[in-house]
């Protein structure tokens, strides 16, 4: 509670400049350092959950009050939109590529029979 | 912890049970926030690379534009948690001045976003255009809805605290609202982390 009434917002500022490193460093990641797309993909994902948790925890006050409940239900909402997101990729696009810039709208056709031949 | 008490020390925004329960209450509501965006998300993921003949993404994002929205918006979500700490300390005027900075900086994210939007549309992509693009203008369009009504409820909160100062209604009102306007950052995060930092990579 005391730390509410300093004059100078330690916890804010140490939390805004984390963000902008971490969006920095992701930019970066993505166009400058040219490590491989995956790689590119899961580091910046990790940088954006660990940004967001910034947010959570040093800007809106998460496990204040009713924090335990207010967490569950955070880590809930994450689980979800997980399973979601996940879950439809996986179900909709896995194992399936579409080269819409060489043939067109004719390419899925084409590349179902390319991986029906496959099997 | 969270009794039934009136509290007659602590922030404002704590001080009575009702005032504790539309805090968690709200934070109820930003999980279904966040269902809601994960099925825009899924729809984008699913949908990505199906431009059809439309402009492929990697042709219109560009990084200084998507750097710009996102240092406006970040900094907004700062300035935001400012206010709430000025609030915390007593500082009405305080309060305002960061409210209203918020506010700017908000409007200048938005202004970025229409012109965005308005640059893709010449450049041949629209909502109609293909899979790809309906889903990516309803994702950043949902999102630029939330943060339109953001400012409008910003807006009004501040001539309610012009009009009757701080006191625990106001007080948790506001707080609501910060919490509101840093959700807005939350999912931009992701936005420009899959949408944009994605889009220009794969």
């Amino acid at each position: 509670m005391s730390a509410e009434n300093e004059k100078f917002p330690k916890q804010h500022i140490v939390g805004f400049l984390g963000s902008l490193v971490l969006t920095l460093a992701a930019a970066w990641a993505a166009v400058g350092s040219g490590l491989p797309t995956i790689w590119i993909i899961v580091s910046i994902m990790v940088m954006a959950v660990v940004q967001a948790f910034i947010q959570l925890f040093m800007f809106m006050h998460l496990t204040e009050k009713n924090g335990s409940i207010q967490v569950g239900n955070m880590l809930h909402a994450f689980f979800i939109a997980a399973v979601i997101i996940a879950g439809s990729v996986w179900t909709m696009s896995f194992g399936f590529s579409h080269n819409h810039s060489d043939d067109g709208g004719g390419g899925e056709e084409m590349q179902m029979e390319e991986q029906e031949h496959n099997h | 912890m969270s009794g039934h008490s009136e509290l007659t020390t602590g922030p404002l925004e704590y001080r009575s049970h009702e005032d504790r329960m539309t805090v968690l209450g709200f934070w109820l509501f930003l999980g279904a926030e966040i269902a809601l965006f994960a099925t825009l998300f899924a729809t984008y993921a699913v949908l990505f690379g199906r431009t059809a003949d439309a402009p492929a993404p990697q042709e219109l994002f560009e990084m200084p534009m998507a750097l710009t929205m996102t240092f406006l918006l970040l900094t907004s979500s700062f300035t935001c948690g400012i206010a709430i700490h000025e609030m915390r300390r007593g500082s009405l005027k305080g309060l305002l001045t960061w409210l209203i900075i918020t506010l700017a900086l908000g409007l200048g994210f938005l202004g970025f976003e229409i012109y965005e939007f308005v640059h893709y549309a010449h450049e041949g992509a629209t909502l109609q255009s293909s899979a790809y693009w309906s889903s990516f203008f309803v994702l950043t369009g949902t999102h630029g809805a939330h943060v339109t009504l953001g400012i409008c409820w910003a807006v009004l909160l501040i001539i309610q605290l012009k009009k009757r100062g701080l006191n625990q209604m106001t007080a948790r009102k506001t707080f609501v609202l910060g919490l509101y306007w840093h959700f807005l950052d939350v999912i931009w995060i992701f936005l420009f982390t899959s949408v944009y930092l994605i889009g220009m990579v794969v």
